[in-house]
């Protein structure tokens, strides 16, 4: 089919520009967003790095030195120009390369949201589609009210409980922290993620150690991901089986399990997808929260504390990489749709 | 029924999902120990540490990292802040004129790199600090050394002898004050020229690494996460007994409580009043209270004409809660202060003359034709316990007709209005750098040009409080060389203070820090560049 061929190459070719252009101007436009929100922010940066009682010509240097003695707009031309090649500058809190930071607090935040997803949507689509199944009994009630509680408890108070309970009381688990502190270092860094390090070493010392670390943090986001996706399975579930398919289904004597679990569950897969993408990306973003009262050295606290100590640099540096996780897993989930969709099929 | 058959696996999914967990958490905990004998764990709030530079350092970690990765040529004692020991300097003469200090350098000192150090390497780095001129630069800057003389007043005659001169007579005790302080900390200048860059003469280097010759050196720095110290073997005061000492980064007090009741702390820094008095009870923990230099207090800027009138000012001195704020709010963690030098300075008085009086500030309110009273607003930093304070504050001037308005913002959001004379009170915190009496006479009883453009923005210019008659008298204590009569020039002059400033002064910080049972020996002392674990040990006979 050589005619075909042509039109399908083209067509491939006109989605993947625009894709990079939808890609560029998001990126751009978040770029411009944070460099303004930077400058207007009424902190001084240059105040920030010489100190309270600086000298007047101190204070000068530090300024010039940052740039802020030039124009907004050349400001920004710079800031662009040196982020297309990679430098996204220096931080003033901590001294070194913004990306070199953010390669050392997103794995961790990344472990952490990833391992809380999947807890996520492993106790979260099933009870999601129990509920919406027998909607109106006991169950479904219990799963709405873990729901409603996962959804409404503040995971800071979440977090704390959860330490008093299973560390300090029961002591089940580890505390604060990513690993206890005379494990650092044992294994050599090669992906930041620690257990995988440890797994990739095979130290199981280590790994236990990593693991035992995590396991509390993330049942507690874990469990926040599990009200979200629960509650909105459910709904996507019932509006799926009030669909006339259904009833078709039911009188083609179709099995109930085949039934919800193969056709309903399928149909609300798709718009499934993005709820769970959505979910993720904001664990990835870092819960600030969490991460504070873990003492989880991540993207959260990192992008966090740099603001309260305007230091913009690391912010603008962080915020470009939450946006470029967005836009990775939108597009992502793009993909998914065409795998779960069928009308998406080319 | 199918169905049935689906919920039933689903359920028993569920329960297998979780039962499956459970049994990990515990395997894991079983391989969990205690923090080593020779490791003393600290919990913190590191995340404002930004450098290492001891020219650039300028908050309370990085001080107190320098403090023990660095020797100097003098220390202060913390017992008593008005003697000097020997450092890096062995001994040291002072010529007639009080001008020029000869200080002979201590033999078969070595830096961590093996190098041995020398004058060299002292006057290196004190004109290090003044080339670089960053924040912590005034303190060296105090003696007229600039870019231009540091060279010629600051010089090494041999390996062994430095020579230090000041651009006029100072009082003797506070030129080694300033040279006692973190920031004439001593280099290995061979090991950091190896490593500058431009003419920033080792500074982006030293941002992150260290280059001392102190009891210990740095292993690890994660920012916002922790900072390990390893031990030098061979300081020249005899190696510390931990091998490792570290900063965790530990946000929340909570947090720090339980890791410290668990013993996967030994220390803790930040514990909040609530987690203090539970931990009062606690057997396998001790709370030691040191008192701390920092200031609370007010800034009435006298470029506004209601808070200029001397009758308002006095008002508002009487028109604090002390005993109740010191009761409700700062629970032990601050203390009655009215005065600007804090308590264990040369100099310090404890005169508290003021307290909540209603009736008096009513009548001086009345003298100042303001019966009724006047709005005023005040910008607080969004922290505890400033907010509280305001917030006790606003309540009691309600009663004498004041409206307060509170307006709250960040620290650097309520700093760069402070610096820029833009507010009407301030509610503050001002720390002396260093353990002299200049370092609070300067920020509040000093004032030598009150111009917009003025060079010096310490506390009395940001209120726009002009005293040519007090900045005087700050400057001869400044100069006196006789230990006792310098002393008491700071009585007299933090008594006439007391009465007329726009400084409503309230309390003095204490540091509370909370130890487990068996660990002794962290040294703190009332400044943060006086904090010392060389002598940290750890009792090995606890049994978890």
């Amino acid at each position: 089919m050589t005619d075909g061929a042509v039109p399908r190459v083209r067509r491939l070719a006109l989605g993947a520009g625009r894709l990079l252009i939808t890609v560029a101007v998001t990126v751009l436009g978040l770029l411009v967003v944070t460099f303004l929100i930077g400058r207007v922010v009424p902190v001084d940066p240059a105040l920030n790095l010489v100190g309270d009682r600086a000298t007047e010509a101190a204070y000068q240097a530090a300024r010039t030195q940052l740039g802020l003695d030039q124009p907004l707009w050349q400001q920004f031309l710079a800031y662009l120009g040196r982020a297309l090649q990679g430098d996204f500058g220096t931080s003033v809190l901590t001294g070194r390369p913004v990306l070199e930071d953010v390669a050392r607090v997103f794995p961790a935040t990344l472990e952490l949201a990833t391992l809380a997803t999947v807890l996520g949507v492993i106790l979260g689509v099933p009870a999601g589609v129990v509920a919406a199944a027998r909607q109106g009994t006991w169950i479904d009630q219990v799963i709405r009210v873990i729901g409603l509680v996962g959804y409404s408890v503040p995971v800071f108070w979440l977090g704390l409980m959860g330490l008093l309970v299973f560390y300090a009381r029961l002591e089940w688990v580890a505390g604060p922290g990513r690993i206890d502190i005379f494990y650092e270092g044992l294994v050599p860094p090669v992906t930041g993620v620690i257990l995988l390090d440890a797994a990739l070493a095979g130290d199981g010392t280590v790994f236990r150690n990593a693991l035992d670390h995590i396991i509390l943090p993330a049942a507690i986001l874990g469990y926040y991901s599990l009200a979200y996706i629960s509650r909105m399975t459910r709904s996507l579930m019932l509006d799926q089986l009030r669909q006339e398919y259904i009833v078709t289904a039911r009188v083609k004597g179709l099995s109930e399990r085949a039934v919800v679990w193969r056709h309903a569950l399928g149909n609300a897969a798709v718009p499934l997808v993005t709820v769970i993408a959505l979910s993720y990306a904001t664990l990835l973003e870092g819960s600030v929260l969490t991460e504070i009262v873990f003492s989880w050295p991540g993207l959260g606290s990192y992008i966090t504390t740099s603001l309260l100590n305007a230091d913009m640099t690391a912010v603008l540096g962080g915020t470009v990489v939450v946006g470029a996780v967005f836009i990775g897993l939108n597009m992502l989930s793009d993909a998914l749709y065409r795998v779960l969709d069928p009308r998406a099929r080319p | 029924m199918p169905f049935r058959i689906a919920r039933a696996l689903t359920v028993a999914g569920l329960l297998a999902v979780v039962a499956a967990l459970v049994p990990l958490g515990m395997m894991a905990a079983s391989a969990r120990a205690a923090t080593p004998a020779d490791m003393a764990v600290i919990a913190w709030q590191i995340d404002e540490l930004s450098t290492l530079d001891p020219a650039e350092v300028y908050e309370f970690a990085g001080a107190e990292i320098v403090a023990n990765v660095y020797d100097r040529l003098v220390y202060y004692d913390i017992d008593a802040p008005d003697t000097i020991h020997g450092g890096i300097a062995e001994r040291w003469d002072i010529s007639e004129d009080g001008r020029t200090f000869t200080f002979h350098i201590r033999e078969g000192i070595t830096f961590h790199s093996g190098n041995p150090v020398t004058a060299h390497d002292v006057a290196w780095s004190l004109q290090r600090v003044v080339r670089l001129n960053k924040g912590p630069a005034y303190i060296l800057g105090e003696f007229g050394l600039t870019a231009e003389t540091v060279d010629e007043q600051v010089r090494a005659v041999d390996d062994r002898t430095l020579v230090f001169e000041t651009d006029r007579r100072y009082a003797p005790s506070f030129v080694l004050n300033c040279l006692g302080s973190w920031v004439s900390s001593v280099l290995d200048s061979k090991t950091v020229m190896a490593h500058a860059e431009g003419d920033d003469l080792g500074n982006g280097w030293l941002k992150t690494q260290v280059a001392g010759s102190g009891p210990f050196t740095l292993g690890v720095w994660r920012p916002s996460e922790m900072v390990v110290l390893d031990r030098f073997e061979d300081y020249w005061r005899g190696a510390p007994a931990m091998k490792r000492v570290a900063l965790r980064h530990v946000p929340v007090s909570a947090s720090q409580r339980l890791m410290l009741e668990k013993g996967d702390a030994d220390i803790a820094r930040n514990l909040s009043p609530d987690d203090l008095t539970a931990l009062a009870e606690t057997a396998d923990v001790g709370l030691r209270s040191v008192p701390q230099g920092a200031i609370y207090y007010l800034g009435l800027n006298q470029k506004n004409p209601i808070l200029a009138k001397p009758e308002v000012r006095e008002a508002l001195k009487w028109l604090i809660d002390y005993d109740g704020i010191e009761r409700a709010i700062l629970q032990g963690t601050k203390v009655q202060h009215q005065s600007f030098l804090p308590a264990g300075f040369l100099g310090a008085i404890d005169d508290r003359p003021y307290t909540l009086d209603l009736d008096k500030a009513r009548a001086l309110l009345a003298e100042a034709g303001l019966p009724d009273g006047f709005a005023v607003t005040m910008d607080v930093r969004n922290t505890y316990p400033t907010v509280e304070i305001s917030q006790a504050i606003q309540a009691i001037w309600a009663q004498a007709g004041i409206v307060l308005e509170i307006i709250p913002g960040d620290n650097r959001q309520t700093l760069t209005k402070y610096r820029a004379r833009q507010h009407d009170i301030y509610i503050g915190r001002w720390a002396p750098d260093f353990l002299d009496p200049h370092a609070n006479a300067a920020g509040f009883a000093w004032n030598p040009d009150n111009g917009e453009d003025s060079p010096h923005r310490l506390l009395a210019w940001r209120n726009a409080w002009d005293i040519p008659e007090m900045t005087a008298r700050t400057e001869a204590a400044l100069a006196e060389p006789d230990v006792e009569t310098r002393g008491a020039m700071y009585e007299a002059l933090q008594r006439d203070h007391q009465a007329t400033s726009p400084f409503v002064l309230m309390f003095q910080d204490i540091a509370v820090v909370a130890e487990r049972a068996g660990v002794t020996g962290f040294e703190v002392g009332p400044n943060f560049d006086v904090v010392y674990y060389r002598n940290i040990v750890k009792d090995g006979g606890e049994d978890r």
